[in-house]
This record gives structure tokens, C-alpha cells and sequence, in this order.
């Protein structure tokens, strides 16, 4: 099966880069699969787990608390804020950061503006994606 | 001339400093290869970023509406200063090469009769500062009792300086700190960050044709999230060459100490046996003559 190049970088690692038949991305409206010879995208990601496929099988599942991918026909680029295997996650800290970002979005929502509130949505949502992944693994 | 004791005193005094710089300079080359290391994990996302932001970048500029973070505030009054250095001496003049370096960029800015902020990160710097300019400080941060310095320390004062933008309080901001250039030379310089200089049309022609992306969702919301994280990637490569040139002048620094250390005890060895030569040769002198007056 035809491949393409997958990099996954995040602000302190190089994290993979190598050729894969599939890739799963948590895009901002909705899981993408991309599969080589996508046209060219750049999408926001939400939080979420990617799913890398390489000979058939999935052999990577990595957790992104979000960030940016560009998609074009021979290479995808995944720029994650924070990235964790998903066999690392931990369900202690997920809801951890749970609790953090309730009370971060209760503030927003108390004064500040939509963008702010978003934005604060988002990193709760984010949080929540890592509960579920955590206790799916 | 000194005693005989007072030289052997200043002789074992110095080969315990020897001693430490060179315990000293053994420790910064193997912070430098980790901090050196660290420094190139993190260039390719800031190169990936690069690319992203430049079609995205030379989609948005022109038009009126332009996020803040890319275009500024339209004046150049108020000047935001950014100054990095490093957390400890020891160092040669790397500190004071950026802080004299910020402190004419200061002085120069403020004789065009622009109003300077400024914002310390790393001590050294800051109290180098402090001295002349106290008043036009808005903020300090050290990392001096971390041991790493992570993304989220960057993204933290880029989330600063966002917000004092929104608030509207400077207009144009730069960053100043010690590039990397390799082991023995770092210089000073100055890098803009806000209004931000849209990456090279050579970096959007790179991608060629293909450059006609669908954006997921607009294109204007990828950006207004792109930018603040682009503006943490500036602050946090500034933060790591900051540490790789620190370690690297520590370094030198302890290199040469542990060398004029080694020309300072054989100096004084030379010295001392003189010396010690000087007075058996006198005591001879007076034995004999005594002998003779007998």
C-alpha cells in the first residue's frame, strides 16, 4: 500500500517522522482520516488521539492536547502543543487538569470576552478528550 | 620578596581555584551538549511553523482587518524590550554584552523620543538594567531555581506580552539576547517580534503551487491561534540559545581561568624555589664566613 511522509513534531521534540499509510487526526469539526495523495488542508486540531497506521495495523496512538496539522498529497505535519502516548496517560492527571480548566472557564465565563470563553472551552474539552483516551487505554 | 610560607600558601590557594574552574568548566560542556541538544529538538517545529505561517501569512496581511499580533498597532511610539540573559555570572562578558547591548538600544530609542518598556527575563540582566533604567521595568522573570526550562516557561511570557497588546501598551516589541552562533561566539542582537515580520515570499514560493490550501476551520481563526503560538516559538528559541551561549561562555571563561591559574603557579613556583634557593645560599655564606673568622 502506497505510503506518505508523516512529521510530528512538538515545541521541544521531533516526535516521528517517517512514511505511514494512515493517519487519523482529531481535526477542529471532526476526526480526518488522511491517506496519501490528500489535497493540501491546514486544519486547527482539537484535543484528541491520532491514530497512525503503518502495514495494516495501527501502531501509534498519541495524544494531542491540540494544535495544527497541514495536510498536502505526499506529507503531513502535525504541530501538537503537548504530545503523550496514549499508553502513558494518566487518569490522575487528566482529571487533574479537568478540575483546572472548570475553574479557568468559570472565571472566563464570569467576565471575560466570547474569545476568551472559547478558548477556555477548548482547553476543558481538551482535558476531557484526555480523560477518555486515559480510560480507554 | 614574600616569605617562604606566604608563597607556599598563595601556591596551594590558586591550584584549589584551578581546581574548581576546571571542575567548573568540565560541568558547562556538559550542560552546553544538553542545552545544545535541547536547542536543535526544537527547530523543526519552529521551522514547520515558519512554513505554515508564510501562506498563511501572505494570505491575511494585506487586508484591513489583520489580527494585532501580525501587523501591531499601526504606531511606533511606545517601544516593548525583551531583554533574555542568563540566570548566573561566571561567564565571561556574556551577560554584560546584552545588557550594554540593551542599554544603547535604550538610550537610542528614548533619544528619538520613544517611550521604552521593559520587560527582564534572566537576572543577570535585569539588575544590570535596573541600575539605569528601573523606572521603564514592567515585568522580570528568572528561571533561576529551575533546573529546565520548559515550552509552557515561554509560552507564559509570550501569554504576557499578548496581553499587553490587547491592553493597548506598546506598540512595537523586540526581543534582544545572545545568539548562538557556536561554541566560542554569541552575539548580541535584536530580533522584532510584534508587529511580526511576515515570513519571506521565498519561504510561501517554496511551497510552490500547491500552495492553495482548504482551511479547517477559517482561515482567520487558524491564524489567530497560529500567531500567539508562533510568538511562545520565538520567545522560547531566544530562551534556548540563551542557555546553549551561557553554558558555552561559561566554558571559555573556565577555560582561560583554569589556564592563567596553571601560568600563575608556575610563575609562583618559580618564585618559591628561588627563594628557597636565595636562603640556603645565604645561610652558606654566613657558615663559611663564620668558619673563616675562626
Amino acid at each position: 500500500m502506497s505510503t506518505f511522509q508523516l512529521e510530528f513534531v512538538s515545541p521541544e521534540k521531533l516526535l516521528l517522522s517517517r512514511p505511514v499509510e494512515m493517519a487519523v487526526i482529531p481535526a477542529a469539526e471532526g476526526e480526518m482520516g488522511v491517506l496519501p495523495g490528500h489535497s493540501p488542508m491546514i486544519v486547527a486540531l482539537r484535543g484528541g488521539v491520532i491514530t497512525v497506521t503503518e502495514a495494516g495495523q495501527v501502531s501509534e496512538r498519541l495524544f494531542v492536547a491540540g494544535g495544527f496539522a497541514e495536510v498536502t498529497p505526499s506529507r503531513v505535519t502535525i504541530l501538537a502543543d503537548e504530545a503523550t502516548p496514549v499508553a502513558q496517560l494518566s487518569k490522575a492527571d487528566a482529571e487533574r487538569r479537568i478540575a483546572e480548566c472548570e475553574k479557568a472557564y468559570d472565571e472566563a465565563a464570569a467576565e471575560a470576552t466570547p474569545e476568551k470563553r472559547d478558548a477556555a472551552m477548548a482547553r476543558l474539552l481538551s482535558a476531557r478528550a484526555m480523560l477518555a483516551a486515559a480510560e480507554a487505554a | 620578596m614574600a616569605s617562604l610560607k606566604a608563597l607556599r600558601l598563595r601556591i596551594n590557594s590558586v591550584k584549589s581555584t584551578r581546581k574548581i574552574t576546571q571542575a567548573m568548566k568540565m560541568v558547562a560542556a556538559a550542560k552546553l551538549r544538553r542545552a545544545q541538544q535541547r536547542a536543535e529538538a526544537a527547530r523543526p517545529y519552529a521551522e514547520r511553523m515558519e512554513r505554515m505561517l508564510a501562506s498563511l501569512g501572505a494570505a491575511v496581511a494585506g487586508q484591513p482587518d489583520a489580527p494585532k499580533l501580525l501587523v501591531g498597532t499601526g504606531g511606533d511610539a511606545v517601544h516593548l524590550l525583551v531583554v533574555v540573559s542568563g540566570d548566573r555570572g561566571l561567564a565571561g562578558a556574556f551577560n554584560t554584552n546584552v545588557g550594554r547591548f540593551a542599554r544603547n538600544r535604550v538610550r537610542e530609542l528614548e533619544s528619538h523620543g520613544k517611550t521604552v518598556k521593559i520587560l527582564g527575563v534572566g537576572r543577570k540582566a535585569t539588575t544590570y538594567l535596573k541600575r539605569e533604567f528601573g523606572s521603564r521595568f514592567v515585568g522580570e522573570i528568572s528561571f533561576a531555581n529551575k533546573k529546565v526550562v520548559g515550552f509552557d516557561d515561554a509560552a507564559e511570557i509570550a501569554a504576557t506580552i499578548t496581553r499587553m497588546l490587547d491592553a493597548n501598551e506598546f506598540d512595537v516589541c523586540s526581543l534582544i539576547y545572545n545568539r548562538f552562533k557556536n561554541v566560542i561566539t554569541q552575539t548580541p542582537s535584536e530580533q522584532q517580534l510584534i508587529p511580526g515580520a511576515v515570513p519571506e515570499q521565498e519561504a510561501a514560493e517554496a511551497i510552490g503551487p500547491q500552495a492553495l490550501y482548504e482551511y479547517e476551520p477559517t482561515e482567520d481563526e487558524i491564524l489567530a491561534a497560529l500567531l500567539p503560538q508562533n510568538l511562545a516559538v520565538q520567545v522560547y528559541r531566544a530562551i534556548l540559545e540563551t542557555t546553549a551561549g551561557f553554558y558555552g561562555s561559561q566554558m571559555t571563561a573556565m577555560d582561560n581561568a583554569t589556564r592563567n591559574a596553571g601560568e600563575m603557579i608556575n610563575k609562583l613556583t618559580i618564585n618559591y624555589n628561588r627563594t628557597r634557593q636565595a636562603n640556603i645560599t645565604k645561610e652558606l655564606i654566613e657558615i663559611i664566613s663564620g668558619a673563616e673568622a675562626v
